[in-house]
């Protein structure tokens, strides 16, 4: 769980979200494209179709009408209740981490509209400790859940994560049950929800609330996985096949109901949410 | 997650011995070198009398009170990686021990219904202290062989779903539960991803949180991440006192951190995974005791504390309406997290 130890090399910085410059390079196909029109294109490649990893911001931005969002539970902010020290302290990462994204943590949550439709939103940001999911994570995240169930909202939560935060230990573990909890009384309710897995979704966050949506889609090629290809390597130390844990394999697999194109997510989140809400 | 698999193996008698003394010698921890060194002085010190006829009593009785107070002074005292270790020990009692000392009667019930049986989650009829309950647990298997056949107690998406069918049929029937943890993880493999490993673990903390009867999670030995969590969630989660619970391993904690194992001894202490810690935090409810120097020590004594526990603890969950016990149930784990909230100038804390 946690990070993927595999994704934290030079090459995955790259990924996390388009550097700055004029130019810069696809790292699967390797062209080299005019930054402008990468972000026009709501950072896919234009010429293999590559999804760049994006802030939770840029996320919603892409996703709701404009100017409907509204943020909600904006000022809950991490504490380090186990003071973690590693090769650094926690504390001084969580600082770090903040005055590098501008975000208290890696989730933004709110309420908006996509097509016109009402929705509540909770978006992980992978620009923030790869997106880990700590107390806050999954306090927000479960308040987002309960105010679906409460307002009577459809809910789309966009997982992009490493897993549950390290740092946190078992108080990140315990984030699970509690958001696996919450969504049982919002189905119980009869509460939509939608999960959009975008790359990367593993670990404890892939085994909680991402793999319980009535709805489950996913980005091109995202990885989606409980065990990142590295703790299985280290484990069983056997070539994975081609493509393995990503999107399609899932969708091969039954895990996943649709791999949706990032310039047709609107469409397809308003389509189910006309499905399933009585209008 | 299953960094690494299981503690160094011991070499298996495969031929014909000497024959064996009747309670195989117990595996010495690194740490209980000093009480080794004392408990084989008393050994020869006993052979000598009995050999020689002299009279050592008194030189006897002095050691064993050494012995006594060096054992007490050493569980007292144990690191956060030392603790990992007691609760690895190769002698530790394992579901299937648990089962043949506090079990009046046991049916195993195989299966998935969609897949297979997997062997590292077994599930079970049992009674116990005087309940009738469903039973199920993590079973590591004692000998190379059958650990192999066990993967380590590292269960697959099939254990997973077996143990919510049983979940599902304890709901029906009116039968309380009680899941005994003890595994590194889930296991990391082609097989369990693609038979949908995070699914299985995110369907049953769901499905446990809502079951219409009362649910009772015991960490017997090693609490390992998602793995762990897949049968904890509970009215009542307790915890050995020599186990550990954790988001994940020391050592996979180190490999992903310290890109190497150097890091795992620092990264016990500040994972806070002993029973001590958690029980503040208010992760678990309850430590229930080990015998002096650690359940490998006195299996009976360990399983008859466990025993007392169940017992008792199931007594009060039936005792409450079920639609409060989830209530609570859903309270319990609501609150866990520690956040600092500006617009409520407070921070919440785990209440348990």
């Amino acid at each position: 769980m946690s990070q993927i130890p595999g994704e934290s090399g030079p090459s995955a910085r790259k990924n996390e979200g388009i550097p700055e410059g004029l130019w810069m390079r696809c790292p699967e196909c390797e062209e080299m494209l005019f930054r402008k029109a990468v972000e026009e294109s709501l950072h896919v490649c234009p010429s293999c179709d590559h999804h760049f990893r994006i802030s939770a911001r840029t996320r919603i931005e892409q996703l709701v009408d404009p100017g409907s969002f509204e943020e909600q539970f904006a000022d809950i902010e991490p504490a380090d209740p186990l003071k973690f020290v590693d090769k650094k302290a926690y504390k001084d990462r969580l600082k770090a981490e903040q005055t590098k994204t501008g975000n208290l943590d890696a989730v933004v949550c709110g309420k908006g509209f996509i097509k016109g439709r009402p929705i509540l939103l909770a978006v992980m940001d992978p620009t923030f400790m790869m997106g880990s999911m700590g107390s806050v994570v999954g306090e927000k995240i479960t308040r987002t859940i309960e105010a679906a169930a409460d307002q009577k909202l459809p809910l789309l939560v966009v997982s992009c994560s490493g897993g549950a935060r390290m740092q946190e230990s078992t108080l990140s573990l315990m984030q699970m049950a509690k958001t696996s909890a919450a969504l049982a009384r919002l189905d119980d309710a009869g509460g939509l929800f939608i999960s959009l897995l975008a790359d990367p979704t593993t670990g404890g966050v892939t085994a909680s609330f991402s793999m319980l949506g009535d709805f489950i889609i996913a980005e091109p090629k995202a990885l989606i996985g409980f065990a990142g290809p590295r703790t299985i390597w280290n484990t069983i130390k056997v070539e994975l096949p081609e493509g393995f844990q990503r999107s399609e394999f899932l969708e091969e697999h039954g895990f996943v109901d649709f791999v949706v194109h990032r310039k047709d997510l609107r469409s397809e989140i308003a389509r189910l949410t006309d499905f399933c809400t009585a209008k | 997650m299953a960094e690494t698999l299981a503690p160094k193996e011991r070499p298996e008698a495969t031929v014909a011995l000497p024959p064996r003394p009747a309670t195989p010698a117990r595996h010495v921890l690194e740490f209980e070198k000093p009480l080794a060194k004392l408990e084989q002085q008393i050994q020869e010190l006993e052979a000598l009398q009995a050999q020689k006829q002299v009279d050592y009593s008194r030189e006897l009785r002095q050691l064993r009170t050494n012995y006594t107070s060096l054992l007490r002074k050493t569980y007292n005292n144990l690191s956060a990686w030392e603790t990992v270790q007691v609760a690895r020990h190769p002698q530790r009692p394992l579901f299937k021990d648990y089962v043949e000392m506090i079990c009046r009667d046991f049916r195993e019930l195989h299966g998935d219904r969609h897949f297979g049986d997997d062997p590292a989650i077994k599930c079970g009829l049992a009674r116990l202290g005087g309940h009738k309950v469903m039973l199920i647990g993590h079973h590591k298997g004692r000998d190379t062989k059958e650990k192999i056949q066990c993967y380590f107690g590292c269960a697959h998406p099939e254990g997973y779903r077996k143990a919510l069918r049983c979940l599902k049929l304890a709901e029906k029937f009116n039968l309380p539960v009680v899941c005994l943890i003890d595994t590194q993880g889930a296991y990391p493999g082609i097989g369990a991803e693609e038979r949908g490993q995070a699914e299985s673990i995110a369907r049953n903390m769901l499905e446990m949180s809502r079951l219409r009867t009362p649910i009772l999670s015991i960490v017997t030995g090693e609490g390992g991440s998602g793995g762990a969590l897949g049968i904890g969630v509970a009215d009542r989660v307790a915890m050995l006192e020599f186990a550990w619970y954790s988001v994940i391993s020391p050592e996979a904690c180190s490999a992903i951190l310290f890109k190497g194992s150097e890091g795992a001894e620092q990264l016990a202490e500040s994972l806070k995974l002993t029973s001590g810690h958690l029980r503040e935090l208010g992760v678990i409810d309850a430590v229930i005791p080990e015998p002096l120097g650690g359940a490998h020590r006195d299996t009976h004594g360990a399983a008859h504390q466990l025993e007392q526990y169940i017992a008792k603890t199931l007594r009060d969950l039936k005792r409450c309406k079920l639609d409060n016990l989830l209530e609570r149930r859903y309270e319990k784990f609501r609150n866990l997290g520690v956040v600092v909230e500006e617009s409520r100038r407070h921070s919440t804390k785990a209440a348990g």
